[in-house]
């Protein structure tokens, strides 16, 4: 195989996949880390992951024993770190789809290097979710009371609430991920099948491969399958975030009762979503040798997206205070002066610090280049997104119309626990994914090489596209056929 | 133990380049009961194999549509008859509150329509195919490329098929039994 250009040949830009890499490869480079014999330091966070999931398992048994009183939801602070904590899942959740989705309806093919780790990441991320609002009901043996199932009192759920919107927008969400990922995953399933050395492995991948054989008629309605996947979930990403600002929104509490909430939360869920993306791959890239697939121009895209999307909810945070000013209504203009400057202003401080002002660092080349820098930084942008949705839940909750009411409200040990174990649950499920699954949507990552391309000729450095209509040529020595 | 019988020739190509040239020859000759096999879908072979387009987009269209009446009838049902309860002054009937829902149900049918279509259209799963005999076959799924004849074709010949295969460029030819 040719020495690979500065350039892509076919396309004309900066390469996908740096260094000279065949499909074989870039097989072998996916397939390593499922395939090493030496998983101590996997077992060391397997370890920690999982004793962080029993820490969960502890919390929400007590919960279940004990009732919400373990937590520290006081009279007017009803909704604290459970509604706090699935929000903040659920919009890291939103970078997977987004990534697997949106990029892929606008052709933006460096999206194949990342957009498995993600998607895995938004599955993981909605599990740990779907936890809160499941367990903050105190009884959670009724939790079924939350599906329009047929039962012996004749009753039914409010179709009209939010909450019951968001039940269905969370789990079709989940739904139509996991189908997603796991219709990406097939094609690399049956890579790993026909790799496989041990018994254990031939038939565990073999079954989930579905015995693929790559057969171009199965590939022609995979891919249409996959394009409409795509626009399926492209609406259903920016419905979900939306349909979570519902909860907040379509209630009259001051701070809440606004219409800028969709747009904001979707946006915030994305910044979020791209915060969890490089803290997680930032480490994995190094840790399984995928530099050169996972390059730094996929984290300067990443990059970019944070800083217009951290953009967008810092307009979000100043649009709220111009129009809390501006419709002159008094308790509304109360409850963002007391964000600021009221008793969780220490909060609200962490918030415009790790959300507006730590990502405007991305305008510069040198930081966007240095992945330390953005994993330090996408550390800020997670802590800052949790921050957020703890100033919107509880600042709007205890200082609302009545000074008689208002409250503060103090989180106990077991919110902390149940917090921390969520993160068990995520990594637990991350751990087992790199172990078992391929890292990099290996099939898609090979469609966008130089190679793949019919019409490449390596002779002439470019394409010979004769007979392609409309195509601009990378290379002008080439000659048309 | 059922006897084996000829079922084909499966022909590699080492590159993207040759497999599509190949395809096109197949399809040229006029070929019917043959497939080609890839590591990944290689832009534009549908036209070189003369496929027909998918009919997968009506099967989401179909299910899209089906899951969204289902939401907005099971909420009206629900609102209006089964259980009629008075929520701040609200009309039962208040349709505009069952958008959500009936859009999240249209979804979630259509990507069932999708992925279940799909599957059933390409016969998935199925783990047993005479392609998977060939040992050299296991590379179709790293960095090989295949195309398949098989023997039921009526214009096939045993050595005239070889030759076009071999003309087209194709780097290893085996028989393979059923």
């Amino acid at each position: 195989m040719a020495q690979r250009l500065e350039m892509d040949p076919v396309s004309g830009r900066a390469p996908l996949v740096l260094g000279a890499t065949s499909f074989d490869e870039l097989t072998k480079a996916v397939a390593a880390p499922m395939e090493r014999t030496d998983w101590r330091k996997w077992w060391v966070a397997f370890g920690v992951s999982v004793s962080l999931l029993g820490l969960l398992l502890v919390s929400v048994s007590w919960l279940v024993w004990e009732g919400i009183g373990i937590w520290g939801l006081n009279n007017p602070v009803g909704w604290g770190w459970a509604i706090v904590n699935f929000v903040f899942w659920v919009g890291i959740g939103h970078a997977g789809t987004l990534i697997s989705a949106i990029l892929f309806l606008f052709r933006q093919s460096w999206r194949t290097s990342i957009n498995r780790s993600a998607e895995a990441m938004t599955i993981f991320a909605v599990m740990c979710a779907l936890i809160f609002p499941g367990i903050h009901v105190g009884r959670i043996w009724m939790a079924y009371y939350l599906f329009p199932i047929p039962n012996q009192m004749s009753m039914w759920p409010n179709f009209r609430s939010p909450l019951l919107w968001d039940v269905f927008a969370v789990s079709t969400y989940f739904t139509v991920s996991l189908l997603f990922w796991f219709v990406g995953l097939i094609p690399d399933l049956a890579t790993m099948r026909d790799r496989a050395t041990t018994k254990a492995r031939k038939i565990g991948y073999g079954i989930f491969s579905l015995g693929w054989r790559g057969s171009h008629r199965h590939w022609q309605h995979y891919e249409i399958a996959y394009l409409i996947l795509a626009g399926l979930a492209t609406p259903l990403v920016l419905s979900v975030h939306t349909i979570v600002s519902f909860d907040f929104a379509v209630s009259q509490l001051p701070g809440w009762h606004t219409t800028i909430f969709p747009p904001y939360f979707v946006a915030g869920a994305i910044f979020s979503g791209f915060g969890m993306v490089l803290t997680l791959l930032i480490p994995a890239r190094v840790i399984f040798d995928l530099e050169h697939i996972i390059t730094v121009k996929h984290l300067e895209n990443m990059a970019k997206i944070i800083l217009l999307t951290g953009s967008l909810v810092g307009y979000s945070y100043a649009m709220e205070f111009f129009i809390a000013w501006y419709s002159g209504n008094p308790n509304e203009s109360f409850a963002f002066v007391n964000r600021m400057f009221g008793p969780y202003a220490w909060a609200y401080w962490i918030m415009v610090s790790c959300n507006v002002i730590t990502p405007q660092l991305i305008w510069f080349r040198r930081v966007r280049q240095s992945p330390l820098i953005l994993f330090i930084l996408s550390i800020f942008v997670n802590i800052g997104m949790w921050f957020e949705r703890f100033v919107i839940t509880v600042t709007s909750l205890a200082n609302d119309f009545l000074p008689s009411s208002w409250g503060y409200f103090r989180p106990t040990i077991w919110d902390l626990t149940t917090f921390l174990g969520s993160f068990g649950l995520f990594f637990t499920m991350f751990c087992l994914f790199v172990r078992f699954l391929p890292l990099v949507a290996l099939a898609e990552v090979k469609s966008v090489q130089p190679e793949a391309d019919p019409h490449y000729d390596p002779e002439a450095g470019g394409v010979a596209r004769g007979d392609l209509e409309g195509a601009t040529l990378a290379a002008p020595e080439v000659t048309h056929a | 133990m059922r006897e084996a019988k000829p079922w084909g020739m499966l022909a590699e190509f080492e590159n993207t380049q040759t497999f599509y040239k190949g395809c096109e020859k197949i399809r040229d000759a006029g070929f019917s009961r043959w497939d080609a096999y890839s590591p990944f879908p290689v832009h534009g072979l549908d036209k070189a194999m003369g496929l027909k387009r998918s009919n997968l987009p009506w099967i989401v269209l179909i299910c899209g549509l089906i899951g969204a009446s289902v939401g907005f009838a099971m909420q009206t049902w629900v609102a209006t008859t089964a259980y009629p309860v008075i929520i701040s002054g609200k009309p039962f009937f208040s349709w505009q509150a069952f958008v959500p829902i009936t859009f999240e149900l249209g979804v979630l049918f259509g990507a069932f329509g999708a992925v279940f279509g799909m599957f059933g259209i390409n016969k998935l799963p199925t783990y047993y195919h005479p392609v998977f005999t060939s040992d050299r076959f296991a590379r179709v799924t790293d960095d090989r490329f295949f195309i398949a004849v098989e023997a039921q074709d009526p214009s096939y010949d045993e050595r005239k098929t070889k030759k076009l295969l071999e003309s087209a460029g194709a780097t290893h030819i085996e028989q393979l039994e059923d």
